[in-house]
């Protein structure tokens, strides 16, 4: 009955149609994604301005002394115009603004990133378990995902913030809670489409257990449309970062975080405009360049765009 | 219908499937027995949508079956748990008829074949398993340097020997094939019935090969039940089916057959009207708006399947 060391003579498979697949040349979806990504021009100026942002933050530190550039008081050097000396002027106490704005894309890039990953983790979990185990399981997070997405998420993010305290930690679980929904959402909808698929019930017949099938065979099979998500997510995050902080919430205050340096540059606004125009402009540009990234991303998964 | 019991590989007992539906309950499987032996093929034949597939999905248990008995080497399966339906799932499997549509696409065939070996801990060690990986291409005729090609660079002959290799891992006694080549062109179709044949030749494998071409079934099935609308209508040996066809549906299934030569015709049999509701069917004979025969008896109650020659059942009163 054992299958061992039978071998059937069957017809040569590889000249009875056509040339065969070239071995090792792997075009994969991934390797087909970054080619139409890599044509669309948008896409790569984001791509190019979030590696640059990712860079100055990383190396922060390596460039700066946080406690003389960034947080360092110079009261003799208070409210300069930009110049060449400080191409963004210093802000009331004396601080470089240019420093300042670089440094804080530490503060903004990681809040973005570890708030969508903070989402991302909680929701696809829930949506996977929501698309894949359809009845009860389902109702209960669809509903709880609809009180979730019923509250605005700034006063959600307000109302964790002022009860567990204004911390980075925090302010990046406050965001990452409010963007839960719509992840639970995109991941239970491409779920629904990928179970009933034929290869799954394949697997089941091949004794793969429900867990495994759902880590190693459903979610890679959904994983482009979270991918996009999470990298518009990000955009949003930063902006939500950027509020809260305004509102005095979010990152506690020496740090040049990037919407709390616009609150603080507020009551200069007529007087000394670009303490209020460099962050600001530095938000929108690191935002746009999420955004163009996650449209391009969007038109490269998407194959009824593909020629 | 008894037989010898050591002989018998799987019977199927009174096996229903019933699907909850807006309109009322859908019997896609309603009432089906039959047994197999070892070594030996089953042929189900059957228009679409008369619950072929639907049937072979439940003897798996991938579908669970509303009631009746399904018992393989003597013990029923529809009554294990879980973990014990697995260590039976190594002895039936199942061999899908979309070869493009049942594969991950992004395994490749290496990954395919060694996620199902090590799991089921049909060999453990990773050279073990990578040996028992090559063989099993070897075995279903895919050259060893396809190993790490994914299912969308191959054709669907290729595909379709990657769910049969898939299927032979567990090393099973038992496949149920669900029209494994109707997704192919007639030139491989050729190339994967002889696979299979050669495979049960050399293997000892016994197979439920479902189907709608006739043809298929002549050349591979030893015994061949019809199917229409949930139920086996007439039952026989592939041959005495062929010569003699006493049920209107058979009869009307085989005069369809084309002929391969211009000057023979054949009276062909056309059936009027439309195949009747499978949901909640009424007690009557589930063909009856569509028979020539034009009889009262049937209109009463649904007739049963009976012997009326030596293994040959079939379910019609005029017979």
């Amino acid at each position: 009955m054992s299958i061992n060391n039978v071998t059937i003579n069957a017809p040569a498979t590889e000249s009875a149609h056509g040339p065969a697949p070239r071995r090792y040349v792997r075009k994969t979806q991934m390797r087909i994604v970054l080619h139409q990504l890599s044509k669309n021009k948008g896409a790569m100026v984001g791509l190019f301005i979030i590696l640059a942002i990712v860079l100055v933050a990383i190396f922060a530190d390596v460039l700066f002394d946080y406690d003389r550039d960034v947080v360092g008081i110079h009261i003799s050097q208070k409210l300069l115009r930009p110049s060449w000396a400080h191409p963004f002027g210093t802000d009331d106490l004396g601080r470089d603004i240019f420093i300042r704005v670089l440094y804080g894309s530490r503060y903004s890039v990681s809040v973005g990133v570890v708030a969508t990953i903070i989402g991302l983790g909680i929701g696809v979990v829930l949506g996977a378990i929501a698309g894949y185990y359809c009845g009860l399981a389902e109702d209960i997070i669809m509903r709880f995902n609809d009180i979730l997405s019923a509250v605005p998420s700034i006063l959600m993010g307000i109302v964790i913030v002022s009860a567990m305290g204004a911390t980075t930690f925090n302010l990046m679980l406050a965001i990452g809670i409010t963007s839960v929904p719509q992840f639970v959402r995109i991941t239970r909808a491409s779920v629904l489409t990928v179970r009933n698929q034929e290869y799954i019930e394949a697997l089941h017949a091949a004794g793969i257990s429900e867990a495994r099938i759902i880590a190693f065979h459903v979610l890679p099979n959904c994983l482009s449309p979270i991918i996009v998500q999470a990298t518009l997510r990000i955009a949003s995050a930063i902006i939500a970062a950027s509020s809260l902080s305004f509102l005095g919430l979010g990152v506690p205050a020496p740090a040049p975080e990037w919407g709390s340096m616009l609150s603080l540059g507020r009551q200069y606004v007529r007087t000394a405009s670009y303490l209020t125009i460099f962050p600001g402009l530095a938000i929108l540009v690191t935002v746009l360049a999420f955004n163009l990234l996650g449209d391009g991303l969007r038109d490269a998964i998407d194959p009824k765009l593909k020629k | 219908m008894e037989k010898n019991v050591s002989n018998t590989i799987l019977e199927v007992k009174d096996l229903k499937k019933h699907f909850k539906t807006s309109r009322g309950m859908l019997h896609a499987v309603d009432g089906v027995s039959f047994s197999i032996e070892y070594g030996k093929t089953l042929g189900i034949v059957g228009e679409s949508g008369c619950g072929k597939t639907t049937l072979g999905r439940t003897i798996l248990r991938l579908v669970e079956p509303t009631s009746g008995g399904i018992m393989l080497e003597g013990r029923d399966i529809t009554k294990l748990n879980l973990r014990d339906m697995k260590k039976v799932r190594k002895d039936i499997q199942i061999i899908f008829q979309d070869p493009f549509s049942s594969l991950d696409p992004r395994n490749t065939i290496s990954q395919a074949l060694t996620e199902v070996v090590k799991v089921n801990k049909i060999r453990s060690g990773k050279q073990e398993i990578k040996d028992r990986v090559l063989q099993l291409m070897e075995t279903v005729g895919l050259a060893e340097r396809l190993i790490n090609t994914y299912p969308h660079e191959l054709d669907g002959g290729r595909r379709q020997r990657i769910g049969i290799a898939r299927a032979l891992a567990m090393e099973p006694k038992f496949i149920v094939c669900d029209e494994p080549v109707s997704a192919l062109d007639v030139s491989i179709q050729a190339q994967i019935l002889n696979l299979l044949q050669e495979l049960q030749e050399t293997l000892g494998l016994s197979y439920i090969f479902i189907t709608h071409d006739l043809a298929v079934v002549n050349h591979f099935a030893d015994v061949i039940a019809v199917m229409y609308l949930g139920q086996i209508v007439e039952k026989a040996p592939t041959e005495e089916l062929f010569a003699h066809p006493l049920h209107p549906y058979t009869q009307a299934l085989l005069s369809a057959i084309p002929i391969p030569e211009i000057l023979v015709e054949r009276p062909r049999i056309l059936l009027r009207g439309e195949i009747t509701s499978p949901i909640n069917p009424k007690d009557e004979c589930r063909f009856g708006n569509r028979c020539f025969h034009d009889c009262k008896e049937c209109r009463g109650s649904n007739p049963v399947l009976r012997e009326v020659s030596p293994d040959h059942f079939v379910a019609c009163c005029k017979v």
